[in-house]
């Protein structure tokens, strides 16, 4: 075992680092109760609750299909962008990342690891939603596969940004469930993950305009919804790479790996 | 070739020196003990020959690397026991320890590092369950797993009770028949005694003693002789208790008397400790 894993090493080390961390997160994260349920479940738990309380169309949909789009934005954001901050602040304050770093992982590998993972977790949760829709409310399958996938790859790679840029922010680890949730639940409420927004206040309905979320449901919607391919909705792209890039570009500048409340 | 070298080393924060020009080596095979209170900078000496800190000045080797920049096999050869770090709380001790030994390229066995470190008995309960003793051994296992040339042990034992300890001091003496070059930082002066070849006495950012504990304590101090006469203790200090003591218990022979209570005592390491950290609070005022 130990020879095979040493010859399999000494022929793609990077390629096998990638796998060998991906299956650990993997591990970590299904290994936890709360990251299953909060993370994973909460948002199938808001779809059914939310799907019987919304009957009959909604802007000429079935209101079950125009919910799904609006919770796979929310599970989207409650993985990527709220899971992996909270998941970061507690691996950071803990000191893993600090013991990490003096291991021969490569911090690449280490980040690309804990993306892919995120994805995955989020995909399966998508996938989830599809079926448990399909079970209750009869809702289809998005009908343009690839453009869905992209969309799904692009959202979990903007929020993940903008989680990692939110986690370099966060002091401590007792805080940062709070504060996640202070910018997620709004942001969800705010942008149409429970239900639409045109009765909304015109001040929350700005709000609202510049936030991601909005976007990433926004291209869901065309998706999924009316079947468009994702490359006719290049105002949404845009906006969405713009939260993306700055995000990345606030945590290369703010990300630390060492504890920051000692 | 030394494990490590470290000459002229400085780092401050902002207006705190906490390093101000440290240099000693330590050779291979070498259990090496950094002493001294809190704040003096051992951890930021031991963390800028991990890699984690930027030194201001000075030159460091480790391991014929410089930490700073190191080449691709450094973290393959280092083990690291942080001050305080802790692990994925849900998963299990073995499962950690395989985490840890696939991100090196020959890791020892997983199983053998368990049992080396204590834990085979709870190498299947999740490690929230571990007391914190337990912890601080899982730690030392994820510094070994990978086989490591050199081992980092910031306070090993910092919180233990003393049976954790005599374990851990038992654990660290095992490295040192393993080969490993060791580098041990502590503030308990009887665990430097017990584990270090030599020992560097860390004060205010600098080294104020460096020896091994019997050259430290027979040199620093004189020896202690103490007896009672006539109900009274009486007590002797002297650079030279073999002449002193034949003396002394030649004319008590002669009066046909006994040396109530005689003691012969070198000081210990906490003695010398003491007068060293004490003498530079002296320079200081």
């Amino acid at each position: 075992m130990s020879a095979e894993a040493i010859r399999i090493g000494a022929r793609r080390p990077a390629r096998r680092l990638f796998f060998h961390q991906l299956r650990s997160e993997q591990l970590v994260f299904w290994r936890s109760r709360e990251a299953a349920f909060f993370i994973f479940l909460f948002p199938l738990l808001l779809f059914v609750l939310l799907g019987s309380v919304y009957r009959g169309r909604i802007y000429g949909v079935p209101a079950p299909q125009f919910l799904l789009a609006g919770l796979i934005g929310y599970g989207c954001a409650n993985t990527a962008f709220a899971g992996l901050a909270i998941q970061l602040v507690l691996r950071r304050e803990n000191g893993i990342l600090k013991r990490l770093r003096s291991t021969p992982l490569p911090p690449a590998t280490y980040v690309g690891s804990l993306l892919v993972s995120t994805l995955i977790v989020f995909s399966l949760q998508t996938v989830a939603l599809f079926l448990l829709g399909k079970a209750l409310h009869d809702t289809p399958f998005p009908s343009d596969i690839a453009s869905f996938i992209a969309t799904i790859v692009i959202g979990a790679a903007v929020f993940a940004a903008l989680g990692t840029a939110t986690a370099s922010v966060i002091r401590s680890a007792e805080g940062s469930s709070a504060v996640v949730n202070f910018i997620l639940l709004p942001m969800a409420f705010l942008s149409g993950s429970f239900g639409p927004t045109l009765h909304y206040p015109a001040f929350l309905r700005a709000i609202g305009d510049v936030l991601p979320l909005k976007y990433f449901i926004d291209l869901v919607k065309a998706v999924y919804l009316h079947g468009h391919g994702i490359w006719t909705r290049p105002q949404d792209l845009a906006v969405l790479a713009a939260w993306g890039i700055g995000g990345v570009i606030f945590t290369k500048f703010k990300f630390g790996w060492e504890p920051r409340e000692r | 070739m030394p494990a490590i070298e470290v000459s002229g080393l400085r780092k401050a924060y902002g207006s705190l020196e906490a390093v101000r020009g440290v240099d000693f080596s330590i050779e291979e095979g070498e259990v090496f003990g950094l002493l001294g209170p809190n704040g003096a900078g051992k951890t930021t000496t031991v963390e800028i020959l991990e890699g984690y800190r930027e030194r201001d000045a000075g030159d460091v080797r480790v391991l014929g690397h410089d930490p700073k920049r190191p080449g691709p096999d450094f973290r393959e050869r280092i083990g690291v026991v942080l001050q305080q770090s802790e692990m994925w709380p849900n998963l299990t001790v073995r499962e950690t320890h395989a985490i840890f030994a696939g991100y090196y390229r020959a890791p020892r066995d997983v199983d053998e590092v368990v049992a080396l470190v204590g834990l085979q008995e709870k190498a299947n309960a999740r490690i929230k369950s571990l007391s914190g003793g337990q912890k601080r051994r899982l730690d030392l296992g994820l510094a070994l797993v990978g086989d490591p040339d050199l081992v980092f042990l910031d306070e090993p034992t910092t919180g233990f009770d003393p049976q954790a300890r005599r374990a851990a001091w038992e654990m660290i003496r095992s490295l040192r028949s393993l080969g490993k070059t060791v580098l041990l930082t502590t503030h308990y002066l009887d665990e430097a005694e017990q584990l270090a070849d030599r020992v560097a006495v860390m004060r205010a950012g600098q080294i104020v003693r460096i020896g091994t504990p019997s050259e430290l304590t027979t040199t620093e101090l004189q020896t202690e002789i103490r007896y009672r006469e006539n109900g009274e203790e009486v007590l002797v200090q002297t650079g030279e208790p073999t002449r002193v003591l034949a003396e002394l218990t030649a004319a008590a022979v002669a009066r046909g008397e006994e040396l109530e209570g005689l003691q012969v005592r070198r000081p210990t390491l906490e003695e010398v400790y003491l007068s060293l950290t004490a003498e530079e609070e002296g320079v200081e005022a």
